[in-house]
């Protein structure tokens, strides 16, 4: 079809405001690490260590009196400490997901977004980490997991999923930081040379581990990106996977079901979107961002919303399909009581944050409206969260003898333990935000229009086919 | 402009030995002080009366069940009761100023407070009776006890060590009749018939119950 319009694709059209340059990129990054910090930004930093002292002292309560202080009782001996754990885990997964998924994909709307949330990730792998460590009645002991020779001969046992949690989290939050490290050189390189204050110099000159932007270089750089990428994909399935393990290999009516393994995935991938989305609006508000991130951008992340909240929503209806298919009698009363039990609360509340809030954004009109997303972000966090919560505590607290039936209530300490892990997000967060480049300068500058080698010559040449590793933003025909 | 001086390119060769040597101290640090391979070894407490053993087993070649009677038959090895020290500290030095202590323990009815040098934790259920008829001898365990003026702890009492022997026996057994005999040692293709040979428990009940 010679002399015809090119094709449309996804993602295609400008990531950037039209007429944003090279130096406007590095400006409105550099800019908010370069300039004090304003008093919303000290007001929440106060608000997070405040709250991150909190947790330091629920911690020292809890390691000096035994976890007893938690509501966790016989039945019931998982409950907000693991709760808590998965949900951390599965928000640190988008940005493993934004970084490198979309980045195999060639989605290149995903520049905006990925330093972002590959913080978010390292940041929500810490907060998760500590829950493995503080929920055993003995933490001082956590070394013994790890398989090191020692004077008493002992090893850990490695059919548990308790220990491949150990390794999967372990690992990913090792990999995670080499791929969000190897990604922010070129930018410290970028903050180095831009600033004249000497203590900045050489920290950001340390950071940048003598980066000076050569061919070499790049080519050796992309490489390694590139492996990362490859790398941490079967890792974030498997992460996540792994962690569903401590429920599916269990014999619990509830949690011995082989869906766990992909369900759970897809519940990640859509609790940590919304994480991203929630911190995104404020930075991109607070900080000017909007040249960068654009609606577009918001938009492509509501629709990985809706697409993985519906997968969730498959989920909880093929649990309660196969526990009437089943025919067993304690899976069958299992998901009964989830839906009609004491928790009912809970269950309804998951089924309407995860399964009807993402439905809305099928409207183009909800899917980029600011206000709802913002709320609808939230809203899938607590239903996210009430997910974990139900799995796990309406499994335990009625399962197959019914001398063993029990409820659980959470504690002040409970609640302080939770909070003070938000704290604990947030205090990073913000540290983050104020010290390191939030949006990848030199990979949102390879996509900007003036990127494209054929940039100029684009006007005549409508047959002009895109370049493999270029920049995915082209004026379409229609402009 | 250069922010960093020309001698920071030795950074990662400093950093790589650095990492190398600093990595192997701490190592062996941690394994050799923080392990339970070494940390009791050598465990040589000051005790309220200076009992040698060099003098009543060596020289005086008293057998060690006249003192720890009950060892073949109870789990724990029993430190003797004053009565036992009495029994010839009555007629023998009985003026003698290390022997204070024991006497005012007889008049007194107190106890001697020994010290324990082998102490193994409350959650290792230790059993001397069946090593001994199974012909571990005592020096196997605690060393030539003959010859120490004070007891000092010759082995790590840790579980590796414990399990070693457990997986391999057989280097470690002797003929019953010889479990007391402190110089024992086997002979070049000695090939012993052990009298009750049993299968050391492996296993966590063995000891951990």
């Amino acid at each position: 079809m010679a002399g015809s319009k090119p094709i449309r694709e996804l993602g295609e059209g400008y990531l950037a405001t039209p007429g944003t340059s090279f130096h406007d990129v590095t400006e409105i990054v550099s800019r908010v690490t370069e300039t004090k910090a304003p008093r919303g930004w000290w007001i929440l930093f106060g608000i997070a260590v405040s709250i991150t002292g909190l947790l330091g002292a629920t911690l020292a309560y809890l390691l000096w009196t035994g976890i007893g202080v938690w509501g966790n009782n016989s039945p019931v001996a998982w409950a907000w400490d693991i709760t808590n754990f998965v949900w951390w885990i599965g928000i640190g997964h988008a940005g493993t997901l934004i970084s490198a998924v979309l980045f195999l994909f060639r989605q290149y709307w995903r520049t905006a977004i990925n330093r972002f949330s590959e913080a978010m990730t390292i940041f929500a792998v810490i907060c998760a980490l500590m829950f493995p460590t503080i929920h055993t009645g003995r933490p001082w002991h956590i070394y013994y997991p790890l398989p090191i020779p020692n004077g008493m001969n002992i090893w850990p046992n490695f059919k548990s999923p308790l220990l491949w949690d150990v390794f999967a989290v372990s690992t990913y939050f090792t990999v995670s930081l080499l791929f969000w490290y190897v990604g922010l050189i070129p930018d410290f390189a970028t903050l180095r040379d831009r600033t004249k204050n000497k203590v900045r110099q050489l920290v950001y000159g340390f950071l940048a581990l003598g980066w000076r932007g050569s061919n070499r270089h790049w080519s050796n750089y992309e490489r390694s990106y590139l492996i990362l990428a490859a790398l941490s994909t079967p890792l974030v399935l498997s992460v996540h996977s792994v962690v569903s393990f401590d429920f599916a290999t269990s014999v619990e009516p509830g949690w011995h079901t082989t869906i766990f393994p992909p369900y759970f995935v897809a519940g990640a991938v859509f609790s940590g979107f919304a994480m991203v989305m929630t911190l995104l609006l404020i930075a991109r508000t607070v900080f000017n961002l909007h040249d960068l991130v654009q609606m577009r951008h918001l938009e492509m992340m509501n629709k990985i919303i809706l697409t993985t909240g519906s997968l969730v929503g498959y989920a909880y209806a093929m649990e309660f399909f196969i526990a009437w298919y089943s025919g067993n009698p304690y899976e069958r009363y299992v998901f009964l009581n989830r839906a009609f039990g004491d928790y009912w609360w809970a269950y309804w509340s998951m089924i309407t944050c995860n399964v009807l809030v993402p439905q809305t954004y099928w409207f183009r009109s909800l899917r980029t409206n600011l206000p709802w997303m913002f709320v609808a972000s939230i809203l899938v966090n607590i239903g996210m969260w009430f997910e974990r919560f139900v799995i796990i505590v309406t499994t335990l607290h009625r399962d197959y003898l019914p001398s063993s039936w029990g409820n659980f209530s959470p504690t002040i300490v409970d609640w302080t333990t939770y909070l003070g892990s938000i704290g604990l997000f947030f205090t990073l967060f913000l540290l983050f935000i104020r010290w390191i480049p939030m949006i990848a300068i030199a990979e949102v500058k390879m996509v900007l229009p003036q990127a494209d080698p054929h940039a100029e010559d684009h006007h005549d040449d409508h047959e002009h086919a895109p370049a493999v590793r270029g920049p995915a933003v082209m004026k379409t025909g229609e402009a | 402009m250069q922010i960093f001086p020309r001698s920071l390119n030795l950074l990662p060769l400093v950093a790589a030995v650095a990492l190398a040597v600093g990595g192997g101290v701490v190592t062996f640090i941690v394994a050799y002080y923080f392990s339970y391979w070494n940390t009791q070894v050598g465990y040589a407490p000051v005790q309220p009366v200076p009992f040698s053993h060099r003098l009543h087993a060596g020289q005086l070649g008293m057998d060690c069940r006249y003192c720890h009677a009950n060892v073949e038959r109870s789990p724990e090895a029993m430190i003797p009761p004053t009565q036992t020290c009495m029994g010839c500290h009555s007629v023998v030095r009985t003026e003698s100023a290390a022997l204070a202590p024991v006497r005012e323990s007889w008049e007194t009815g107190q106890p001697i407070e020994w010290v324990r040098v082998h102490n193994l934790p409350d959650h290792a259920y230790f059993d001397h009776s069946i090593h001994l008829s199974i012909g571990v001898g005592c020096a196997t365990c605690h060393g030539r006890i003959d010859q120490m003026e004070v007891v000092t702890n010759q082995t790590p009492l840790s579980m590796s060590w414990c399990l070693d022997c457990h997986r391999n026996p057989e280097p470690n057994l002797r003929p019953v009749s010889e479990i007391t005999n402190m110089a024992w040692e086997r002979e070049e293709g000695e090939e012993i018939e052990y009298a009750r040979y049993a299968l050391p428990p492996e296993t966590c009940s063995g000891c951990h119950r």
